[in-house]
C-alpha cells in the first residue's frame, strides 16, 4: 500500500510542476516577494479632475450601482460603495490647499485584519488588503476600525456586476489594487492608468520591496508620508506633498 | 427569618397571557422588521459608510452589558455573602440569560449576512475581540445557566459559591470585552480609549440594576407579593453607588480626552455643538439618567415610595439608552482626524467637510428591530418566572434573612445562623 502511494505520488509530481509551469499566473500562489503600493504626487493631483474615480468605478463594476427607489439622494451617496474619493483640503496654518485621492491604504498591520471576526478580512502576502466575501458575515467592525474610511458595505441587492468583480449585498469592501490585474500579470491599476491618460501621472503603482522600481526610486528621490503615521501601520500607499 | 420559598408566578390567566401576547406582538414586529431590513439591504436604514453601527447596536449593547449587570444581584448573595440578596440570585440568573438572549439577537439580526452566522460560529481570528466576545457570550449563557442550577437544586448547593465567583469574573470579561469592542479602536477619536472598557461595567451594574428592579417590582406587584422597606432600600442606595460610578467614568473620559490638545475639538463638539448627541449627552446621559434618579434616590421622602424608585428605575434606563446613542453613533458621527491642521474642504465619501459631523437618522424598522429585542428578553423572563420557581414568594422585611452587619455583630454563633 504505502509502495503504490508512493509510486502514485512519484508519478502526480512531475505532473504537478508541469502544470504550474504551463499554467496561467493567477494559479500561483501569491508570494511576499513583492509588495504593491502606490504613490501619489499631491502637487500633480490637480484640482477637479475625477478621473481615477471614474475608472475605478468602470473598472470594478461600481458604476453600476443605482439608487433604490424611494431613498434620498444625500443618504444614498453615503451608502453607496466608494472605493476611491477626491478630497480637497486647506492647511489652517498657510492656507494651502491641497488635492489627492484616498483609497485603502494597505497597511502592513491593518486595524481591518485584526478586528474581523471571522479573518474574511485579509492581507494577502503580495500586501494587498481585501474582503474575502464568502466568509464576510457584515458586521462592519472593520469599517469602524478602518481610519482612513476606505470601506463600503453594499446597503442593497445587486443588480448587476462585473463577473471580474464579484460583489454582494450584505458584504464590505474596499479598493483592492485591481487584484484581478494583478492575477493576470498586468502592470497597473485602473486608477493610475486613468491618471497618466489625463495626463497628470500623480499616482505610481509598483512593488515597494523592489529597488528598481519605479515607484522605489520615485520614494527614494522625493520625501513622501503615511496618512495617520502616528498609528504605525506602514501604509502601503504613500503621498507627497501633504 | 422564615426560610424562603419560591413560587411560580401565578397572576391570573388573563393577565398574564394578555401580557405575554403584548409581547410576542412586539417581538413579531421586530421580526418583520429584521425581514424588511434583511430583505431590502440596509439602505432602508439610517445607517450608511459614515455611521455604520446604528439603532439596533445602541439595543443590543445596551441589553448584553445590563445583562452583565443583572447578574450582579446573584454575585452579591454568592461571592460576597451578603444574605440579604439570595432570596433574590434565581431571578438575577434568569433575567440576565434573557436579557443576553434580546442583545445578542438583535446584534446577529442587524448583519449583513445573518445567515453566515455559522461562519462566525466556525471560523476565528483570535485577534479579534469580536471572536473572544463570541466565546464570551456563548459561555455567559452556559455559566449563568448551571449557576441557576446550582441555586435551585439541592444537588447544585455545593458548586454554588465556586460557580458564583466563576460567573463574576467571566461576567466582568465580558462586558470589558464590550467595552473593548469600541475602546479598542484606535481609528475614531472618541473610542481609543482603554477607559471605555471598566466604564461599560459600572455601565452594566447601573443598568442591569435598574432593569432588575423594575422587573422584580413589576412581577411582585401584579400578584400582590409583598417587598419590604428594606431590600427596596438596599437596592436603590446600591442604585446610587452605580450611578454615581458611570458619572465618574464619565468625568475621567473627557477629561482625559480633554487634556489632549487634538482633542478639544472633539470634546467640545460632543459636549457644546453636537447637536443631537449634546443633547443626548446633557439631557439623557447626564440629567434623566443621573440626577433625576439621584435625586429620587436620595430623596428624604420620595425614596421610600415604591412608585418613585421604580421612576428612578425607569430613569436610570432612559438615560442608559441615551449614553449607548452617544457612545455608539455619536462616535462615528465625529469625522476621523485623518488630516490634523486641515480642513476638508471637498469630498467625495463625506470625510466632515468643513468639520461637518455625519448624517444619522434611525428609521422605524431599526427601532423596531431594537424593541424586539427587549421584548425577547421580557417574554423569556416572563415564561420563565412563570412556569419555574423563580420568585421568592416574599421579601417583606420579617422573612428575609437578616443583614450580615448584625451576623457580624452577633458574633460567630451568628454568622453560622
Amino acid at each position: 500500500m504505502g509502495v503504490a502511494a508512493g509510486v502514485t505520488a512519484a508519478v502526480v509530481a512531475p505532473g504537478v510542476v508541469l502544470h504550474s509551469v504551463t499554467a496561467a499566473p493567477r494559479s500561483e500562489a501569491v508570494t511576499s516577494d513583492v509588495r504593491w503600493g502606490l504613490l501619489i504626487d499631491t502637487a500633480k493631483c490637480a484640482d477637479g479632475c475625477s478621473a481615477c474615480v471614474d475608472a475605478c468605478d468602470r473598472e470594478n463594476g461600481l458604476n453600476l450601482q443605482s439608487k433604490p427607489e424611494g431613498a434620498s439622494q444625500e443618504h444614498w451617496d453615503d451608502q453607496k460603495a466608494v472605493w476611491i474619493r477626491k478630497v480637497k483640503l486647506q492647511d489652517n496654518q498657510t492656507g494651502r490647499v491641497t488635492n489627492l485621492p484616498m483609497m485603502c491604504q494597505h497597511c502592513e498591520h491593518p486595524p481591518c485584519v485584526d478586528v474581523c471576526p471571522t479573518g474574511a478580512s485579509f492581507k494577502r502576502a503580495d500586501g494587498i488588503v481585501m474582503v474575502d466575501r464568502h466568509t464576510c458575515i457584515g458586521c462592519r467592525y472593520c469599517m469602524m476600525a478602518c481610519p482612513y474610511k476606505a470601506r463600503s458595505f453594499i446597503h442593497k441587492v445587486m443588480e448587476d456586476q462585473l463577473t471580474r468583480v464579484p460583489r454582494g449585498k450584505g458584504c464590505v469592501e474596499s479598493c483592492n489594487l485591481c487584484v484581478h490585474r494583478r492575477d493576470f500579470g498586468e502592470e497597473s491599476t485602473a486608477c493610475v492608468d486613468a491618471c497618466r491618460e489625463a495626463g497628470h501621472e500623480a499616482i505610481v503603482f509598483g512593488d515597494l520591496k523592489d529597488p528598481e522600481s519605479t515607484i522605489r526610486k520615485h520614494l527614494a528621490e522625493m520625501a513622501s508620508r503615511q496618512i495617520r503615521e502616528d498609528l504605525s501601520l506602514n501604509t502601503g500607499v504613500r503621498y507627497s506633498g501633504i | 427569618m422564615k426560610r424562603i420559598i419560591y413560587r411560580e408566578w401565578r397572576i391570573p390567566p388573563a393577565r398574564y397571557w394578555g401580557l405575554l401576547g403584548i409581547l410576542a406582538s412586539v417581538v413579531g414586529i421586530g421580526a418583520l422588521a429584521f425581514a424588511y431590513m434583511e430583505h431590502e439591504g440596509h439602505w432602508v436604514s439610517g445607517m450608511s459608510n459614515s455611521v455604520v453601527w446604528g439603532t439596533p447596536h445602541v439595543f443590543a449593547v445596551f441589553l448584553i452589558i445590563s445583562a452583565s449587570g443583572a447578574l450582579n444581584i446573584a454575585s452579591i448573595g454568592t461571592v460576597f455573602r451578603k444574605p440579604l440578596y439570595k432570596p433574590l440570585g434565581r431571578l438575577s440568573g434568569l433575567l440576565s440569560a434573557a436579557l443576553l438572549m434580546g442583545g445578542l439577537l438583535v446584534l446577529v439580526l442587524d448583519l449583513g449576512r445573518p445567515e453566515r452566522l455559522v461562519v462566525a460560529m466556525t471560523t476565528y481570528n483570535f485577534r479579534s475581540i469580536f471572536a473572544w466576545n463570541i466565546f464570551l457570550y456563548s459561555g455567559f449563557m452556559a455559566i449563568v445557566i448551571a449557576y441557576l442550577w446550582s441555586m435551585a437544586d439541592r444537588h447544585g448547593e455545593p458548586y454554588n459559591r465556586p460557580i458564583g465567583i466563576f460567573a463574576t469574573f467571566w461576567r466582568l470579561a465580558l462586558t470589558t470585552g464590550t467595552g473593548a469592542i469600541f475602546g479598542f479602536l484606535v481609528a475614531r477619536q472618541a473610542y481609543d480609549a482603554a477607559i471605555l472598557a471598566p466604564m461599560f461595567v459600572v455601565m452594566s451594574f447601573a443598568y442591569g440594576l435598574a432593569i432588575f428592579m423594575l422587573v422584580l417590582m413589576f412581577t411582585f406587584a401584579e400578584e400582590g407579593r409583598p417587598i419590604g422597606g428594606r431590600i427596596l432600600c438596599r437596592l436603590k442606595n446600591l442604585l446610587g453607588i452605580f450611578i454615581l460610578g458611570v458619572f465618574y467614568f464619565t468625568l475621567v473620559y473627557h477629561l482625559t480626552k480633554l487634556y489632549g490638545a487634538k482633542n478639544h475639538d472633539l470634546v467640545g463638539w460632543l459636549l457644546l455643538d453636537g447637536g443631537i448627541y449634546t443633547f443626548m449627552f446633557w439631557v439623557g446621559w447626564i440629567l434623566v439618567g443621573g440626577l433625576m434618579p439621584l435625586g429620587i434616590i436620595y430623596h428624604p421622602v420620595l425614596s421610600k415610595e415604591k412608585n418613585w424608585i421604580a421612576a428612578a428605575c425607569a430613569l436610570v434606563i432612559v438615560g442608559g439608552l441615551a449614553s449607548m446613542y452617544v457612545i455608539i453613533i455619536g462616535s462615528q458621527a465625529y469625522p476621523m482626524q485623518m488630516f490634523p491642521g486641515q480642513t476638508v474642504l471637498a469630498s467625495g465619501f463625506f470625510d466632515g467637510v468643513q468639520g461637518e459631523a455625519s448624517r444619522y437618522s434611525p428609521t422605524i424598522p431599526e427601532v423596531l428591530l431594537g424593541l424586539g429585542g427587549v421584548a425577547i428578553a421580557l417574554l423569556v423572563t416572563s415564561v420563565g418566572v412563570r412556569v419555574l420557581q423563580f420568585l421568592p414568594e416574599s421579601l417583606a422585611d420579617d422573612v428575609l434573612p437578616v443583614d450580615e452587619e448584625k451576623i457580624v455583630e452577633q458574633g460567630p454563633a451568628g454568622a453560622k445562623a
